[in-house]
Protein backbone atom coordinates (compact mmCIF):
# COMPACT_ATOMS: atom_id res chain seq x y z
CA UNK A 1 0.00 0.00 0.00
CA UNK A 2 1.39 3.35 -0.52
CA UNK A 3 1.66 6.41 1.78
CA UNK A 4 -0.37 8.22 0.26
CA UNK A 5 -3.55 5.54 0.44
CA UNK A 6 -2.28 4.82 4.29
CA UNK A 7 -2.89 8.56 4.43
CA UNK A 8 -6.31 8.03 3.10
CA UNK A 9 -7.13 4.76 5.58
CA UNK A 10 -6.03 7.69 8.38
CA UNK A 11 -7.79 10.55 7.36
CA UNK A 12 -11.44 8.23 6.52
CA UNK A 13 -10.87 6.82 10.27
CA UNK A 14 -10.42 10.23 11.71
CA UNK A 15 -13.21 11.89 10.02
CA UNK A 16 -15.44 8.72 11.13
CA UNK A 17 -15.09 9.37 14.30
CA UNK A 18 -15.11 13.07 14.34
CA UNK A 19 -17.56 13.67 11.20
CA UNK A 20 -17.40 17.19 11.46
CA UNK A 21 -14.35 17.70 10.18
CA UNK A 22 -15.49 16.43 6.89
CA UNK A 23 -12.99 17.28 4.30
CA UNK A 24 -10.17 19.45 6.46
CA UNK A 25 -6.58 19.63 5.72
CA UNK A 26 -5.05 17.41 8.35
CA UNK A 27 -1.38 18.85 8.76
CA UNK A 28 0.92 15.55 8.27
CA UNK A 29 3.36 16.65 11.47
CA UNK A 30 0.54 18.34 14.22
CA UNK A 31 -0.94 16.28 16.60
CA UNK A 32 -4.72 15.41 15.96
CA UNK A 33 -5.29 16.89 19.60
CA UNK A 34 -3.68 20.18 18.72
CA UNK A 35 -5.61 20.36 15.41
CA UNK A 36 -8.52 19.37 15.95
CA UNK A 37 -9.47 19.32 19.74
CA UNK A 38 -8.95 15.24 19.31
CA UNK A 39 -9.79 13.77 22.83
CA UNK A 40 -8.75 10.48 24.74
CA UNK A 41 -12.63 9.40 23.58
CA UNK A 42 -12.31 10.52 19.98
CA UNK A 43 -8.68 8.78 19.80
CA UNK A 44 -9.84 5.58 21.34
CA UNK A 45 -12.58 5.79 18.32
CA UNK A 46 -9.91 6.28 15.88
CA UNK A 47 -8.11 3.43 16.78
CA UNK A 48 -11.10 1.22 16.70
CA UNK A 49 -12.05 2.39 13.08
CA UNK A 50 -8.41 1.74 11.78
CA UNK A 51 -8.77 -1.62 13.21
CA UNK A 52 -12.23 -2.15 11.46
CA UNK A 53 -10.48 -0.91 8.18
CA UNK A 54 -6.58 -2.35 8.29
CA UNK A 55 -7.27 -5.42 11.00
CA UNK A 56 -4.48 -3.46 12.66
CA UNK A 57 -4.58 -3.78 16.25
CA UNK A 58 -2.63 -0.81 17.61
CA UNK A 59 -1.63 -1.81 21.88
CA UNK A 60 -1.79 1.08 24.34
CA UNK A 61 1.60 1.31 24.41
CA UNK A 62 2.12 2.16 21.04
CA UNK A 63 -0.51 5.30 20.95
CA UNK A 64 2.07 8.00 21.21
CA UNK A 65 3.40 7.06 17.60
CA UNK A 66 -0.32 7.27 16.42
CA UNK A 67 -0.74 10.88 17.38
CA UNK A 68 0.19 12.77 13.62
CA UNK A 69 -1.23 12.07 10.31
CA UNK A 70 2.58 11.20 9.24
CA UNK A 71 3.37 8.91 12.41
CA UNK A 72 0.04 7.18 11.93
CA UNK A 73 1.03 6.52 8.33
CA UNK A 74 4.25 5.26 9.47
CA UNK A 75 3.53 3.29 11.93
CA UNK A 76 0.66 1.39 9.45
CA UNK A 77 2.92 0.87 7.19
CA UNK A 78 5.24 -1.20 9.09
CA UNK A 79 2.77 -3.15 10.70
CA UNK A 80 0.79 -4.11 7.32
CA UNK A 81 4.52 -5.07 6.01
CA UNK B 1 -57.06 12.80 26.92
CA UNK B 2 -52.86 13.25 27.97
CA UNK B 3 -52.02 17.06 26.94
CA UNK B 4 -48.26 16.46 25.68
CA UNK B 5 -46.08 19.50 26.04
CA UNK B 6 -43.00 21.12 24.95
CA UNK B 7 -40.61 19.78 27.53
CA UNK B 8 -38.33 21.69 29.45
CA UNK B 9 -34.97 20.55 28.42
CA UNK B 10 -32.71 22.32 31.57
CA UNK B 11 -32.76 25.62 33.53
CA UNK B 12 -31.85 27.45 30.91
CA UNK B 13 -34.42 25.85 28.38
CA UNK B 14 -37.41 28.59 27.46
CA UNK B 15 -38.32 27.39 23.75
CA UNK B 16 -37.61 24.33 21.59
CA UNK B 17 -38.24 23.95 17.51
CA UNK B 18 -40.65 21.05 16.55
CA UNK B 19 -38.19 19.32 13.56
CA UNK B 20 -39.86 16.21 13.08
CA UNK B 21 -42.68 14.26 13.94
CA UNK B 22 -41.56 10.33 14.18
CA UNK B 23 -45.18 8.92 15.57
CA UNK B 24 -48.49 10.17 13.41
CA UNK B 25 -51.80 10.30 14.43
CA UNK B 26 -53.35 6.79 15.40
CA UNK B 27 -49.76 5.48 15.88
CA UNK B 28 -49.39 3.50 19.14
CA UNK B 29 -46.61 4.72 21.47
CA UNK B 30 -44.62 3.12 24.67
CA UNK B 31 -42.96 4.87 27.65
CA UNK B 32 -39.83 5.71 26.70
CA UNK B 33 -40.89 6.10 22.77
CA UNK B 34 -39.15 8.80 20.85
CA UNK B 35 -41.81 10.65 19.03
CA UNK B 36 -39.88 13.85 18.11
CA UNK B 37 -37.02 15.69 17.25
CA UNK B 38 -37.05 19.06 18.81
CA UNK B 39 -34.48 21.79 18.19
CA UNK B 40 -33.15 23.60 20.93
CA UNK B 41 -29.74 25.52 22.54
CA UNK B 42 -28.49 22.05 23.63
CA UNK B 43 -28.89 21.17 20.15
CA UNK B 44 -31.47 18.89 18.12
CA UNK B 45 -32.78 16.50 21.24
CA UNK B 46 -35.18 13.37 20.51
CA UNK B 47 -37.92 13.73 22.66
CA UNK B 48 -39.25 10.56 24.86
CA UNK B 49 -42.82 9.94 26.58
CA UNK B 50 -43.61 8.29 29.16
CA UNK B 51 -46.81 7.54 29.10
CA UNK B 52 -48.45 4.47 27.09
CA UNK B 53 -51.18 5.60 24.01
CA UNK B 54 -52.43 7.03 21.14
CA UNK B 55 -51.10 10.15 19.57
CA UNK B 56 -54.18 11.91 19.22
CA UNK B 57 -53.48 14.89 17.22
CA UNK B 58 -49.93 16.74 16.87
CA UNK B 59 -50.90 20.44 17.62
CA UNK B 60 -47.45 22.13 16.14
CA UNK B 61 -45.79 21.06 13.14
CA UNK B 62 -42.57 21.15 11.93
CA UNK B 63 -40.58 24.08 12.05
CA UNK B 64 -42.73 26.26 14.95
CA UNK B 65 -40.78 27.65 17.82
CA UNK B 66 -42.96 26.99 20.89
CA UNK B 67 -42.47 28.22 24.83
CA UNK B 68 -41.78 25.36 27.24
CA UNK B 69 -44.96 23.66 28.75
CA UNK B 70 -46.92 24.58 25.47
CA UNK B 71 -49.21 21.28 24.10
CA UNK B 72 -47.40 20.09 21.28
CA UNK B 73 -49.61 17.05 20.89
CA UNK B 74 -51.94 15.16 22.49
CA UNK B 75 -52.37 11.63 23.70
CA UNK B 76 -55.10 8.91 24.10
CA UNK B 77 -54.83 7.09 26.96
CA UNK B 78 -56.08 3.00 26.02
CA UNK B 79 -59.28 3.20 27.36
CA UNK B 80 -60.19 6.81 25.08
CA UNK B 81 -58.74 4.77 21.76
CA UNK B 82 -62.04 2.53 20.86
CA UNK B 83 -64.08 5.67 20.67
CA UNK B 84 -61.43 7.93 19.23
CA UNK B 85 -59.71 5.74 16.41
CA UNK B 86 -63.39 6.12 14.26
CA UNK B 87 -63.46 10.05 15.45
CA UNK B 88 -59.83 10.55 14.33
CA UNK B 89 -60.66 9.39 10.86
CA UNK B 90 -64.05 10.93 10.38
CA UNK B 91 -62.60 14.36 11.20
CA UNK B 92 -59.19 13.75 8.89
CA UNK B 93 -59.72 16.03 5.88
CA UNK B 94 -59.02 14.67 2.66
CA UNK B 95 -55.43 16.27 1.80
CA UNK B 96 -55.98 19.41 -0.95
CA UNK B 97 -53.02 18.19 -3.25
CA UNK B 98 -51.63 22.06 -2.48
CA UNK B 99 -50.83 20.46 1.03
CA UNK B 100 -49.32 17.11 0.28
CA UNK B 101 -46.03 18.91 0.10
CA UNK B 102 -43.99 17.77 2.04
CA UNK B 103 -42.67 19.46 5.21
CA UNK B 104 -41.28 22.86 5.05
CA UNK B 105 -37.61 22.05 6.14
CA UNK B 106 -36.43 23.57 9.06
CA UNK B 107 -35.65 27.17 8.34
CA UNK B 108 -31.77 27.32 9.01
CA UNK B 109 -30.22 29.74 6.68
CA UNK B 110 -26.77 28.78 5.13
CA UNK B 111 -23.68 30.63 6.48
CA UNK B 112 -23.42 32.99 3.45
CA UNK B 113 -20.35 31.24 0.95
CA UNK B 114 -18.91 32.33 -2.25
CA UNK B 115 -20.67 30.06 -5.07
CA UNK B 116 -18.68 26.87 -6.13
CA UNK B 117 -16.34 27.10 -2.58
CA UNK B 118 -15.99 24.16 -0.63
CA UNK B 119 -16.36 24.69 3.11
CA UNK B 120 -16.00 21.71 6.24
CA UNK B 121 -18.57 21.66 8.86
CA UNK B 122 -16.20 22.61 12.09
CA UNK B 123 -15.18 25.87 9.62
CA UNK B 124 -18.40 26.77 8.89
CA UNK B 125 -19.46 26.56 12.48
CA UNK B 126 -16.16 28.08 13.98
CA UNK B 127 -16.48 31.00 11.19
CA UNK B 128 -20.90 31.70 12.36
CA UNK B 129 -19.09 31.32 16.13
CA UNK B 130 -17.24 34.05 15.37
CA UNK B 131 -19.12 36.35 13.17
CA UNK B 132 -16.57 35.96 9.87
CA UNK B 133 -18.19 35.97 7.06
CA UNK B 134 -17.35 33.19 4.65
CA UNK B 135 -17.23 35.61 1.47
CA UNK B 136 -14.13 37.42 2.75
CA UNK B 137 -12.50 34.29 3.01
CA UNK B 138 -10.08 32.55 0.76
CA UNK B 139 -10.03 28.81 0.19
CA UNK B 140 -6.88 27.28 1.02
CA UNK B 141 -4.72 25.54 -1.53
CA UNK B 142 -6.78 22.83 -2.01
CA UNK B 143 -9.40 24.72 -2.83
CA UNK B 144 -11.50 23.91 0.79
CA UNK B 145 -12.09 26.78 3.90
CA UNK B 146 -10.72 24.50 6.96
CA UNK B 147 -10.46 25.73 10.30
CA UNK B 148 -6.75 26.87 9.30
CA UNK B 149 -8.39 29.67 6.88
CA UNK B 150 -10.97 30.06 9.56
CA UNK B 151 -8.25 30.67 12.36
CA UNK B 152 -6.47 33.19 9.81
CA UNK B 153 -9.38 35.26 9.44
CA UNK B 154 -10.57 38.27 11.23
CA UNK B 155 -13.56 38.93 12.38
CA UNK B 156 -15.42 41.96 10.19
CA UNK B 157 -15.93 44.48 12.80
CA UNK B 158 -19.42 44.79 12.75
CA UNK B 159 -22.93 44.86 14.90
CA UNK B 160 -24.72 42.98 12.01
CA UNK B 161 -26.89 40.30 13.38
CA UNK B 162 -24.34 36.92 13.31
CA UNK B 163 -25.23 34.39 11.07
CA UNK B 164 -26.41 31.17 12.62
CA UNK B 165 -23.90 28.14 12.80
CA UNK B 166 -25.39 25.62 10.62
CA UNK B 167 -23.02 22.77 10.85
CA UNK B 168 -24.79 20.22 12.80
CA UNK B 169 -28.21 19.43 12.82
CA UNK B 170 -29.60 21.53 15.62
CA UNK B 171 -26.16 22.53 17.01
CA UNK B 172 -25.74 26.18 17.59
CA UNK B 173 -22.68 26.88 19.20
CA UNK B 174 -23.44 30.94 19.60
CA UNK B 175 -27.25 29.69 20.93
CA UNK B 176 -25.65 27.03 23.61
CA UNK B 177 -23.03 29.78 24.99
CA UNK B 178 -26.09 31.93 25.71
CA UNK B 179 -27.93 29.29 27.32
CA UNK B 180 -24.51 27.85 29.25
CA UNK B 181 -24.30 32.08 30.56
CA UNK B 182 -27.84 32.08 31.34
CA UNK B 183 -27.70 28.86 33.59
CA UNK B 184 -24.23 29.83 35.03
CA UNK B 185 -25.33 33.35 36.12
CA UNK B 186 -28.12 31.79 37.75
CA UNK B 187 -26.15 29.32 38.98
CA UNK B 188 -23.55 31.57 40.60
CA UNK B 189 -26.50 34.33 41.91
CA UNK B 190 -28.61 31.86 43.79
CA UNK B 191 -26.29 29.28 44.83
CA UNK B 192 -24.00 29.85 47.73
CA UNK B 193 -21.24 27.69 46.61
CA UNK B 194 -18.37 26.39 48.31
CA UNK B 195 -15.34 24.17 46.82
CA UNK B 196 -13.00 21.49 48.40
CA UNK B 197 -10.07 19.79 46.84
CA UNK B 198 -7.89 17.23 47.55
CA UNK B 199 -5.20 15.14 45.40
CA UNK B 200 -5.44 11.51 44.97
CA UNK B 201 -3.15 8.89 44.00
CA UNK B 202 -4.30 7.14 41.29
CA UNK B 203 -1.47 5.90 39.97
CA UNK B 204 -3.17 1.82 41.08
CA UNK B 205 -5.99 2.86 39.12
CA UNK B 206 -3.84 3.63 36.27
CA UNK B 207 -1.93 -0.11 36.51
CA UNK B 208 -5.00 -1.70 36.68
CA UNK B 209 -6.19 -0.09 33.42
CA UNK B 210 -2.79 -0.96 31.70
CA UNK B 211 -3.22 -4.26 32.64
CA UNK B 212 -6.61 -4.55 32.00
CA UNK B 213 -6.16 -3.28 28.43
CA UNK B 214 -3.00 -5.13 27.12
CA UNK B 215 -5.76 -8.04 27.69
CA UNK B 216 -9.02 -6.55 26.05
CA UNK B 217 -9.45 -6.07 22.66
CA UNK B 218 -9.47 -3.03 20.78
CA UNK B 219 -13.19 -2.44 20.78
CA UNK B 220 -13.40 -3.38 24.67
CA UNK B 221 -10.54 -0.90 25.89
CA UNK B 222 -11.56 1.38 28.90
CA UNK B 223 -10.94 4.79 29.14
CA UNK B 224 -9.81 5.99 33.35
CA UNK B 225 -12.86 7.68 33.12
CA UNK B 226 -15.12 4.43 33.25
CA UNK B 227 -13.90 3.36 36.29
CA UNK B 228 -13.78 7.08 37.23
CA UNK B 229 -17.50 8.08 37.30
CA UNK B 230 -18.08 4.17 38.51
CA UNK B 231 -15.96 5.60 41.86
CA UNK B 232 -17.49 8.69 41.84
CA UNK B 233 -21.12 7.08 41.84
CA UNK B 234 -20.30 4.78 44.63
CA UNK B 235 -18.57 7.59 46.88
CA UNK B 236 -21.96 9.55 46.08
CA UNK B 237 -24.12 6.76 47.63
CA UNK B 238 -22.45 7.57 50.90
CA UNK B 239 -22.86 11.76 50.68
CA UNK B 240 -26.46 11.66 49.89
CA UNK B 241 -25.74 15.46 50.82
CA UNK B 242 -24.58 15.68 47.25
CA UNK B 243 -26.60 13.97 44.73
CA UNK B 244 -30.58 15.08 44.17
CA UNK B 245 -32.42 18.60 43.35
CA UNK B 246 -33.12 21.41 45.41
CA UNK B 247 -36.16 23.02 44.38
CA UNK B 248 -38.68 25.38 45.60
CA UNK B 249 -36.48 25.97 48.87
CA UNK B 250 -35.94 21.80 49.73
CA UNK B 251 -33.48 19.19 48.94
CA UNK B 252 -34.62 16.30 47.67
CA UNK B 253 -31.77 13.62 47.68
CA UNK B 254 -32.00 11.37 44.72
CA UNK B 255 -31.95 7.58 45.27
CA UNK B 256 -30.01 7.22 42.35
CA UNK B 257 -26.55 8.25 40.90
CA UNK B 258 -27.83 10.25 37.50
CA UNK B 259 -24.43 11.10 36.45
CA UNK B 260 -24.51 14.36 34.23
CA UNK B 261 -21.37 13.85 31.64
CA UNK B 262 -19.72 17.26 30.96
CA UNK B 263 -18.64 16.99 27.30
CA UNK B 264 -17.05 19.81 25.40
CA UNK B 265 -18.03 20.28 21.98
CA UNK B 266 -15.05 21.20 19.04
CA UNK B 267 -15.79 25.19 18.68
CA UNK B 268 -16.65 26.12 22.04
CA UNK B 269 -19.78 24.56 22.97
CA UNK B 270 -20.60 22.11 26.17
CA UNK B 271 -23.10 19.69 27.46
CA UNK B 272 -23.72 17.41 30.24
CA UNK B 273 -25.89 14.40 29.20
CA UNK B 274 -26.51 11.87 31.68
CA UNK B 275 -25.71 8.74 32.04
CA UNK B 276 -28.30 6.12 34.58
CA UNK B 277 -27.57 4.44 37.53
CA UNK B 278 -23.87 4.21 37.06
CA UNK B 279 -23.61 3.43 41.05
CA UNK B 280 -25.04 -0.15 40.03
CA UNK B 281 -23.46 -0.55 36.42
CA UNK B 282 -20.28 -2.88 35.10
CA UNK B 283 -16.98 -0.99 34.11
CA UNK B 284 -17.40 -2.12 30.66
CA UNK B 285 -21.23 -1.11 30.36
CA UNK B 286 -20.63 2.31 31.43
CA UNK B 287 -17.15 2.62 28.50
CA UNK B 288 -20.33 1.67 26.27
CA UNK B 289 -22.44 4.28 27.44
CA UNK B 290 -19.95 6.94 27.28
CA UNK B 291 -18.84 5.45 24.05
CA UNK B 292 -22.34 5.59 22.50
CA UNK B 293 -22.88 9.20 24.66
CA UNK B 294 -19.60 11.25 24.22
CA UNK B 295 -19.89 11.37 19.63
CA UNK B 296 -23.89 11.56 20.15
CA UNK B 297 -23.07 14.99 21.97
CA UNK B 298 -20.90 15.74 19.59
CA UNK B 299 -23.18 15.63 17.01
CA UNK B 300 -26.02 17.11 18.48
CA UNK B 301 -28.18 13.85 18.62
CA UNK B 302 -29.56 14.16 22.80
CA UNK B 303 -32.11 12.68 24.28
CA UNK B 304 -34.62 14.45 26.60
CA UNK B 305 -33.85 12.08 29.07
CA UNK B 306 -30.45 12.15 28.87
CA UNK B 307 -30.81 15.95 28.79
CA UNK B 308 -33.00 16.03 32.57
CA UNK B 309 -31.96 13.09 34.27
CA UNK B 310 -28.97 14.36 35.98
CA UNK B 311 -28.32 14.37 39.68
CA UNK B 312 -25.48 15.58 39.73
CA UNK B 313 -22.26 16.43 37.25
CA UNK B 314 -18.78 14.97 36.76
CA UNK B 315 -16.25 17.54 34.77
CA UNK B 316 -13.84 16.08 33.86
CA UNK B 317 -10.86 18.41 32.40
CA UNK B 318 -8.99 14.81 30.83
CA UNK B 319 -5.57 13.94 29.03
CA UNK B 320 -3.29 16.69 28.07
CA UNK B 321 -5.26 19.26 30.00
CA UNK B 322 -4.52 21.21 33.07
CA UNK B 323 -4.43 20.17 36.94
CA UNK B 324 -7.65 21.34 38.13
CA UNK B 325 -10.86 22.44 37.97
CA UNK B 326 -13.12 24.83 40.26
CA UNK B 327 -16.53 24.10 38.35
CA UNK B 328 -20.15 25.66 38.79
CA UNK B 329 -23.16 23.70 39.95
CA UNK B 330 -25.92 22.94 37.30
CA UNK B 331 -29.04 23.65 38.95
CA UNK B 332 -31.35 22.51 40.26
CA UNK B 333 -28.30 20.04 41.02
CA UNK B 334 -26.69 20.74 44.13
CA UNK B 335 -22.75 19.81 43.85
CA UNK B 336 -20.82 19.45 40.37
CA UNK B 337 -17.31 17.13 40.42
CA UNK B 338 -14.51 18.31 38.71
CA UNK B 339 -11.78 16.25 37.92
CA UNK B 340 -7.96 18.00 36.65
CA UNK B 341 -5.72 15.76 34.27
CA UNK B 342 -3.87 12.86 35.69
CA UNK B 343 -0.20 14.14 35.95
CA UNK B 344 3.07 12.78 37.63
CA UNK B 345 3.99 14.44 40.98
CA UNK B 346 6.06 14.17 43.61
CA UNK B 347 4.39 12.36 46.48
CA UNK B 348 5.26 11.35 49.84
CA UNK B 349 5.12 7.21 50.10
CA UNK B 350 5.90 6.20 53.13
CA UNK B 351 9.07 8.00 54.35
CA UNK B 352 10.09 8.34 50.78
CA UNK B 353 9.31 10.44 47.54
CA UNK B 354 8.07 8.89 44.79
CA UNK B 355 6.97 10.38 41.12
CA UNK B 356 2.82 9.15 41.53
CA UNK B 357 0.04 9.75 39.02
CA UNK B 358 -2.23 12.58 41.09
CA UNK B 359 -5.23 13.76 40.20
CA UNK B 360 -6.75 16.73 41.83
CA UNK B 361 -10.51 16.10 42.33
CA UNK B 362 -12.64 19.08 43.54
CA UNK B 363 -16.30 19.63 44.95
CA UNK B 364 -18.62 21.81 44.48
CA UNK B 365 -21.52 21.72 46.61
CA UNK B 366 -24.58 23.99 47.71
CA UNK B 367 -24.20 25.61 51.30
CA UNK B 368 -28.46 25.26 51.41
CA UNK B 369 -28.23 21.43 51.70
CA UNK B 370 -24.13 20.58 52.63
CA UNK B 371 -20.94 22.11 53.86
CA UNK B 372 -17.53 21.32 53.31
CA UNK B 373 -17.39 18.38 55.69
CA UNK B 374 -19.40 16.08 53.59
CA UNK B 375 -17.14 16.98 50.46
CA UNK B 376 -14.36 15.98 52.75
CA UNK B 377 -15.95 12.74 53.41
CA UNK B 378 -16.66 11.71 50.03
CA UNK B 379 -13.45 12.71 48.42
CA UNK B 380 -11.78 10.65 50.99
CA UNK B 381 -14.16 7.69 50.01
CA UNK B 382 -13.37 8.23 46.66
CA UNK B 383 -9.75 8.23 47.27
CA UNK B 384 -10.61 4.38 48.86
CA UNK B 385 -11.96 3.50 46.58
CA UNK B 386 -9.49 4.53 43.22
CA UNK B 387 -7.43 2.92 45.58
CA UNK B 388 -8.71 -0.17 44.93
CA UNK B 389 -9.66 -0.52 40.97
CA UNK B 390 -10.19 -4.45 41.07
CA UNK B 391 -12.66 -4.18 43.50
CA UNK B 392 -15.18 -1.22 41.32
Amino acid sequence: MTDAELAKLVTDALFSVAPDLEGETIAPDKTFRQQFEIDSMDFLNFVVALHKSTGVEVPENDYPKMQTLAGAVAYLRERMK
Amino acid sequence: MIEFKMPSLGADMDAGTLVQWFKQPGDRIGRGDIVALVETQKGAIEIEVFSEGMIGEHRIQPGQKVPVGTVIATILTPGEQAEAIPEVVAIQPVPEPASVEPPAPLPRPAAPVAAGQKITPLARRTAAERGIDLRDVAAGADGVIGIAEIEAAKPKPTTEAKPRATAHAGLDLAEMRKAIAAAMVRSHSDIPHYWVTHSIDVSPLMHWLEAENSRRPVEQRLLYVAPLIKAIALALKDVPELNGYYRDGAFLASPQVHLGVATSLRGGGLVAPAIRDVDTREIGDLMAALSDLVPRARAGRLRSSEMTDGTVTVSNLGDGSAESVLPLIYPPQVAIIGCGAILPRPWAAGDAIAVRQIMTVSVAGDHRVSHGRHAGQFLTRLETLLGSPEAL
